[in-house]
């Protein structure tokens, strides 16, 4: 039996409990008749016991999964010879590995000695055991709270006021959820990146200028020595993401005053959804975009120019990734115009100034901090955007400002250091969470920055 | 004071012209920001359509195929277990030095077998399964041509370049044309393009196996996001009391929708799969992080939509004696839903389009099988476009931009969709 099948059968036993519930509540008042004297209504009575019925179930089973593996892992290894206890993690991680294979009838990789034979055996017999453990647990935690409702239910039972306290309970737990999406991020990336910080130092990696995340597996091997310093890396994502925001800003903001100040209503009507369409756009789509028609494009102008142009060049992957954040500046620039009292447009009027005037001289000074955090906005998405730079950008740090070479991206090298085999003890892989890490601070930092002024700006015009 | 009124006028008058012209000035920057604008639209499109339209079609070779029972079914007893592990490769070796009879040198027989797609004997091993009287017969049969034949009758090879720098041999050319001339080669509706899994080859490459990862995935992702996103609305709008815990809640919620989706990629490979060692590749774990990350999405829509119901409602709930729980689902969740499903939908559509999180996750591994099931290794079509456009073969990249048309409808329907069911349903108080 497996854990679709427990869940399917838990739903089932819960609108039996919920049919017993309203039936027994009908039952102790006394028939249809006697709905009167019931506290509340048959329904929240059956609703009760229902609840009685699936939440405990459905927590052990949730707690029941999400731990089982790790346990009967556990079991397992402790009870391997005590030889096998000697061996260095990765071979024991790799032991495990394979005894899970072979107890799931899957390729393992090594030959197969007797001891894995037997502790695969004892893995699988673990298994089913646990399995029909749960399947018992379950069930009999189900029918008992049915039973548990039977008994409680009497026309004095405030039914309705407990479920209500129970699902508002449950809005908590949901409203939780984000809390602990944070946490998680923080801690999971934290973790790691505090095991990397142990091998190399924070200063030699935030200070660090060169990138060359190899590790040596022998001592002599040619370029052992790997390297750790961020600053390559975020060179390179602030030279796109700098060349991205000139494209954006100006076609951003010029389209945006032009749609709010001069454009008449059939022509915003038409022209702000199209400009839309590009925010809804997969990022993937523009890097394919980036790296088959912009960048042969970049590099084929430039040589009738006669420059080199790298084929992996910062410009191509920078103003595809401009075209991207322009209805991001557009629309939050559109909101923030929008949002200057009318009255100031009049007095300028007033006084003679020209439309133009009003806007350069009035408009955009008193939208300015609205526009700032607008772009910060753009900024921060520039610095986390991944799949463009993945596709388009290069793969070797590279310190330069020269937009027609190729450099590499944070996002990049967190997504070259994780994609494929990884082992989880070496500073390559525990380097993309450290990476991670400064990312997520950098653009939280941006964010709360940026959120904050606009907040200040929208309380001043209201 | 006449005289300097009279100034005052002339000077105006004076910076008129000038100040006029930077008026002019600007506002065609501003309409030209909208054109340049617009037609990058038009590019991007123009781009994509052009390139990727021939990819849903796919080049044809006609062979008269002997359906020889010695080759087939020596028994003759027609057992599928015999059947399913004949030579068909042979078949189509075969019928190709039927037709080119003067090709004899060992090397130019291997050139002219690759003319057929691999895929082709697995055609008719499915059409002798499916039909075993056609052994014993010879018909002629539509086979699909190999990629770079393809590419060569689409017009993607340029016939004009000298041999060495074309991947299409002179003689494979002249072998071709013969059959043009017969009127055996066609270029068709490629259907299989829609139900096939991934493949090495471009020509039996298809995008059934992320369409069904995509929809698994998006499955996963609505069940848990829904649900959660309108419960935390809920509370965050209904329940919770104006304090710094629910102050602290809200900030969380609107930074979270700012975090980049690579970070919850890390998330994802760091706490799904090495924590509770859920499977890698499946559309499980890629649906947990998407939840995530569409979730601040969705309730921030949900909490605009609980805003817009006007209270009076909420108080005439109340005030014939329903309780909290009964105003809330019985009059303010219905009138939001459709406000609700709107913000919905527009995660999904995110979502759909996402694929910076699930590369951490293993996604992108090769994936030939289509899955059958929330935990089977899966990939998705931004995936799928992503690892297209990375091969080398020409073939992929009008296959990548057919892909990529297919998602772009995907994702259009779903915001026709939202906008419709805004237009409908929509109430201004």
């Amino acid at each position: 039996m497996n854990t679709i099948t427990i869940l399917a059968l838990l739903l089932i036993l819960m609108a039996v409990a919920y049919q017993v519930g309203w039936r027994r509540s009908l039952g102790v008042a006394g028939g249809r008749s006697g709905v009167r004297k019931l506290h509340s209504l048959p329904g929240y009575y059956g609703l009760y016991t229902a609840l009685l019925c699936g939440m405990p179930a459905l927590l052990v089973l949730g707690l029941w999964v999400a731990f089982q593996s790790s346990i009967i892992t556990d079991l397992v290894v402790a009870d391997l010879p005590a030889k096998l206890h000697q061996l260095p993690p990765e071979q024991m991680g790799l032991l495990i590995n394979d005894i899970t294979n072979l107890a799931q009838g899957n390729i393992t990789s090594g030959e197969i000695n007797p001891e894995m034979q037997r502790a695969a055996e004892h893995y699988r017999s673990l298994q089913q055991t646990a399995t029909a453990a749960l399947a018992v647990v379950v069930i009999s935690l189900a029918i008992g709270g049915i039973l548990l409702g039977w008994r409680l239910i009497s026309p004095r039972l405030r039914a309705r006021n407990r479920v209500e306290q129970i699902v508002r309970w449950l809005l908590i737990a949901s409203s939780l959820v984000a809390i602990l999406t944070t946490l998680g991020i923080v801690l999971s990336v934290l973790f790691e990146s505090i095991r990397f910080f142990r091998i190399i130092p924070v200063t030699d990696f935030l200070f660090g200028l060169g990138w060359s995340p190899q590790m040596a597996i022998r001592a002599d091997q040619v370029g052992s020595s790997g390297a750790f310093g961020v600053i390559p890396l975020f060179a390179g994502t602030l030279l796109i993401s700098l060349i991205a925001l000139l494209v954006a800003v100006p076609i951003g903001l010029m389209s945006a005053i032009y749609l709010s100040e001069y454009a008449g209503s059939r022509m915003r009507a038409l022209a702000k959804p199209v400009l839309e369409i590009l925010a809804g756009i997969p990022t993937v789509v523009y890097g394919f975009f980036a790296a088959l028609t912009v960048a042969p494009f970049i590099r084929a102008s430039g040589e009738s120019l006669g420059l080199q142009v790298s084929s992996e060049s910062a410009l191509a992957a920078g103003l595809v990734m401009g075209i991207m954040i322009i209805p991001f500046v557009s629309s939050l620039s559109d909101d923030v115009i929008n949002a200057v009292p009318q009255a100031m447009r009049d007095a300028s009027y007033g006084i003679g100034a020209t439309r133009s005037e009003t806007i350069t001289r009035i408009i955009i000074p008193a939208a300015l901090p609205g526009i700032v955090g607008g772009v910060l906005l753009a900024a921060s998405r520039a610095i986390g955007e991944t799949m463009i730079v993945v596709m388009a950008a290069g793969l070797t740090a590279n310190l330069t400002a020269n937009p027609l070479e190729s450099v590499t991206t944070v996002t990049v090298q967190i997504v070259t250091l994780l994609v494929g085999d990884q082992e989880f003890d070496s500073p390559k892989t525990l380097a993309a969470f450290a990476l991670g890490l400064t990312l997520f601070v950098v653009t939280l930092i941006m964010n709360v920055i940026a959120l904050h002024v606009v907040r200040k700006y929208r309380e001043q015009y209201e | 004071m006449n005289d300097s009124a009279g100034k005052t006028v002339d000077l105006v008058k004076a910076g008129l012209h000038r100040r006029h012209r930077r008026e002019r000035r600007f506002r065609l920057l501003g309409l030209g920001a909208i054109v340049i604008g617009l037609s990058l639209v038009g590019m991007l499109f123009t781009d994509i359509v052009s390139k990727g339209y021939t990819g849903f079609f796919q080049t044809g070779i006609r062979l008269q195929i002997d359906f020889d029972p010695q080759r087939l079914d020596p028994e003759g007893n027609r057992d599928p277990a015999v059947l399913s592990a004949a030579d068909y490769a042979g078949l189509v070796k075969q019928a190709l030095r039927t037709a080119f009879p003067d090709v004899k040198s060992r090397r130019d027989k291997r050139a002219l077998y690759r003319i057929i797609s691999s895929g082709a004997a697995l055609e008719l091993r499915a059409m002798v399964l499916s039909d075993p009287g056609l052994i014993g017969t010879s018909r002629p049969v539509w086979l699909t041509a190999d990629d770079d034949i393809d590419m060569l009758v689409k017009g993607h090879v340029d016939r004009t370049l000298p041999e060495t720098s074309r991947r299409v041999k002179d003689k494979v050319i002249g072998w071709l044309e013969r059959l043009e001339r017969e009127g055996a080669v066609t270029t068709r509706f490629n259907p299989p393009f829609f139900t096939h899994g991934d493949s090495r080859e471009p020509e039996q490459a298809g995008i059934g196996g992320a369409v069904m990862g995509s929809l698994y995935t998006i499955l996963v992702t609505f069940l848990l996001s829904f649900p959660l996103a309108v419960a935390t609305a809920v509370y965050l709008e209904e329940y919770a009391p104006v304090n710094r815990w629910s102050d602290l809640i809200e900030v969380n919620i609107n930074n979270l929708a700012a975090v980049p989706s690579i970070v919850f990629g890390l998330l994802g490979l760091a706490v799904f799969i090495n924590f509770f060692s859920l499977p890698r590749s499946a559309p499980l774990v890629g649906g947990l992080v998407l939840t995530l990350m569409t979730l601040p999405t969705i309730i921030i829509a949900s909490r605009a939509a609980l805003k817009s119901v006007p209270p009076s409602i909420r108080e005439a709930a109340l005030g014939v004696g329903a309780s909290k729980l009964q105003t809330i689902t019985h009059h303010v969740l219905p009138l939001a839903m459709p406000g609700m499903l709107t913000g919905t939908i527009i995660g999904m559509a995110q979502a759909l389009g996402e694929s910076a999180p699930l590369l951490m996750i293993g996604m992108v591994a090769f994936i030939v099988d289509v899955p059958q099931g929330v935990l089977d290794p899966a990939t998705v079509l931004p995936v799928q476009v992503y690892l297209w456009a990375d091969s080398p073969e020409r073939a992929f990249v009008e296959r990548t931009s057919a892909a990529i048309m297919v998602l772009l409808a995907f994702l259009t329907t779903m915001n026709l969709l939202a906008v419709i069911l805004r237009r409908r349903f929509e109430r201004r108080w």
